[in-house]
């Protein structure tokens, strides 16, 4: 296809695309050298026939003066990557001097905000990963094996938990296993205890969240393997049988070699999708207990008083680069492979 | 998997079934009782005394005089201006879906018929703009759309929410226009044809699977956006997602959890209807990016 007609092809999608994603991207960038004006106080003098008292006030009038002036706040530098809300560098400087043991002293760094969100970020990312390729491997072999009449429909019960938004998805379940709910309450009377319940204890919100996550995701990696073990070819098993490789060899050595890319696609996908867990935790309204990166960027967005632009710019910035970690080792070989392919 | 060969033990039959059964309740049995609880008032579904009254219906038999009532759909559809949210949800649905098909089935079908280096390169962009979090790219467009006044609209949301499916559209309708032959719109073009000739009339005819794959995925993150619809539409535009979180957010009013129950519901039985309709289309979808690798 000429250049020229490519261009006029891809125009529509590819200003989209940089209007909407590539410049969002830059605006955080900027927004997060960013911080909010302080407010203007002003000293008011009020007298009474006891006395004279001065008290400091908010000057409304001037705040809003200097926000017309400048919306995007003041200048901040890297102000706001390395304050407490964030990389809390002096924070950490001073537990490390003070702390006297590397246990105290990690123990406080991870009461950081944001190294508390990082931690179940990657805590989430960790365990919900591999648990969804090897439910979605195990459900996808296991619904192989039924008749292909009523295959169908099992699919279909299967692929709930995906199609429902996460939000809805959480929803379900939290109102299951709440203490009121018939999961939460039956657990409740087994144990004995009433006031065992998810929100008394943060080990058990965060197991909860986890499970959540592998019940949602594993459908997406059992539809692409189901998808793959239609193509894995019949005449190397047969001859594998017939040399008397056991059912677990046969896996381990011509299904699971033949699925391989497959498999690193399935990890990629949903590696990047969990890095953005936010939803869960509002559905299970679990943030006292576990906050995200995402989930730190919405709070800082949904602020009351002032919008934190700055804030959650920097926490973005910090995220966009943790994406950037991730993909990094893909991009790289797809790169080789592009380089040697030409 | 079914090979002449292949003789499986009963009992690897028996513990298969087993695994089987146990797994679709985990997936489906959340729905179903949502669904039944729906009908109950909150005293029953959120029993504070006894689990089972969510199924005996003690206390909505006592509230109400029957097993079953739909109050909570009745209230939250009319008080809890649900149906202007699915108004919303209705209209963000059709113009994101018609718009991305429209931007994408161009921009994909030109990626797939390039020979030149930045078709490479154009793919890898668009993969690392899909892998962006979509809150990232809200604190994004919060500033400058308020600086614009074109915050809490429609209009913005639905144009925000077509540019993040680009990507996603772009890489699947991608692969699906790989998969045509490239010798049909050769031939058109020798006849004399125009590239814009040759994608109108001799591609898109036979592109429909892969069109309507694209449009259900644009459609399922249209409707069930949460991040996008919460922050950039004000309370008047929201959406389904949004409300039903809106309804957890003002626990006070008794009635009010029982709404989020019904709008859950209301709001997932067309989306379920829908993929039990297009179930192939889902999943050669899902498929199509892993198989061609």
């Amino acid at each position: 296809m000429p250049n020229k007609t490519f261009f006029w092809f891809f125009l529509p999608t590819g200003l989209a695309m940089i209007l909407f994603i590539g410049l969002p991207i830059i605006s955080t960038g900027i927004q997060s050298f960013y911080a909010q004006h302080d407010q203007v106080v002003k000293e008011v003098k009020k007298c009474d026939p006891f006395g004279c008292t001065v008290s400091i006030v908010v000057d409304n009038e001037e705040t809003t003066k200097i926000r017309d002036a400048k919306p995007l706040g003041k200048f901040n530098g890297f102000g706001t990557y390395t304050d407490r809300n964030h990389l809390a560098v002096d924070e950490i400087k001073k537990f490390w001097n003070e702390t006297k043991s590397f246990g105290a002293f990690v123990d406080q760094v991870t009461n950081l905000p944001f190294y508390k969100a990082l931690i179940f970020t990657l805590t989430y990312c960790l365990f919900v990963t591999p648990n969804v390729l090897l439910l979605g491997f195990i459900i996808a072999l296991s619904l192989n094996a039924v008749a292909r009449k009523i295959r169908g429909p099992l699919i279909f019960g299967t692929i709930l938990p995906m199609i429902v938004t996460p939000l809805v998805g959480s929803l379900v379940l939290f109102w299951m296993i709440d203490s009121q709910g018939i999961i939460g309450a039956n657990i409740q009377n087994l144990m004995n205890d009433p006031y065992l319940s998810l929100k008394s204890s943060k080990t058990l919100t965060w197991i909860t969240i986890i499970i959540y996550g592998i019940w949602h995701h594993s459908p997406f990696a059992f539809v692409v393997f189901y998808a793959a073990l239609q193509t894995v070819p019949q005449e190397p098993i047969e001859a594998a049988i017939i040399d008397g490789a056991s059912r677990f060899q046969r896996i381990k050595h011509i299904v699971l070699p033949h699925i391989y890319p497959v498999v690193t696609f399935v990890a990629l996908i949903s590696l990047m999708d969990n890095f953005r867990v936010f939803e869960p935790i509002i559905g299970f309204s679990a943030e006292g207990s576990a906050q995200s990166l995402s989930w730190l960027i919405y709070d800082n967005l949904v602020n009351e008083e002032v919008i934190l632009f700055g804030s959650a710019a920097a926490t973005s910035m910090m995220t966009i680069i943790g994406i950037a970690i991730l993909l990094a080792p893909v991009l790289i070989r797809t790169w080789k492979e592009f380089k040697t392919a030409r | 998997m079914d090979y002449g060969l292949d003789t499986k033990s009963a009992r690897l039959k028996t513990f298969n079934t087993i695994f089987i059964i146990v797994w679709l309740l985990i997936a489906c049995f959340p729905f179903i009782w949502t669904f039944w609880g729906s009908f109950k008032v909150r005293a029953d579904f959120f029993s504070r005394s006894d689990w089972w009254y969510a199924i005996s219906a003690f206390n909505t038999l006592i509230e109400t005089g029957g097993k079953f009532t739909v109050n909570a759909y009745t209230e939250a559809w009319t008080e809890g201006e649900f149906w202007k949210a699915s108004k919303n949800t209705i209209i963000v649905t059709v113009f994101v879906v018609s718009i991305s098909l429209f931007l994408g089935t161009l921009g994909a079908y030109a990626l797939s018929r390039s020979t030149e280096k930045y078709a490479f390169w154009i793919l890898m962009a668009a993969l690392i703009f899909r892998a962006m979090p979509h809150i990232t790219l809200v604190s994004g467009y919060l500033f400058p759309f308020f600086e614009l006044q074109i915050w809490g609209i429609l209009p913005t949301t639905i144009v925000v929410l077509v540019a993040i499916n680009q990507p996603f559209t772009l890489w699947l309708l991608y692969s699906f226009f790989k998969t045509v032959p490239k010798e049909l719109d050769e031939s058109a073009l020798i006849d004399g044809c125009s590239y814009f000739q040759a994608f109108r009339h001799i591609i898109m005819p036979v592109m429909w699977p892969g069109v309507i794959t694209a449009g259900l995925f644009s459609l399922m993150l249209a409707y069930n956006d949460f991040t996008v619809t919460a922050l950039l539409l004000n309370q008047e535009n929201h959406t389904m997602v949004p409300k039903i979180q809106s309804y957890l957010g003002t626990n006070q009013h008794e009635g009010n959890l029982m709404w989020a129950v019904s709008a859950v519901v209301s709001a997932t039985a067309p989306l379920f209807m829908l993929v039990m309709f297009f179930q192939r289309q889902v999943i050669s979808g899902l498929t199509a990016g892993a198989v061609k690798g």
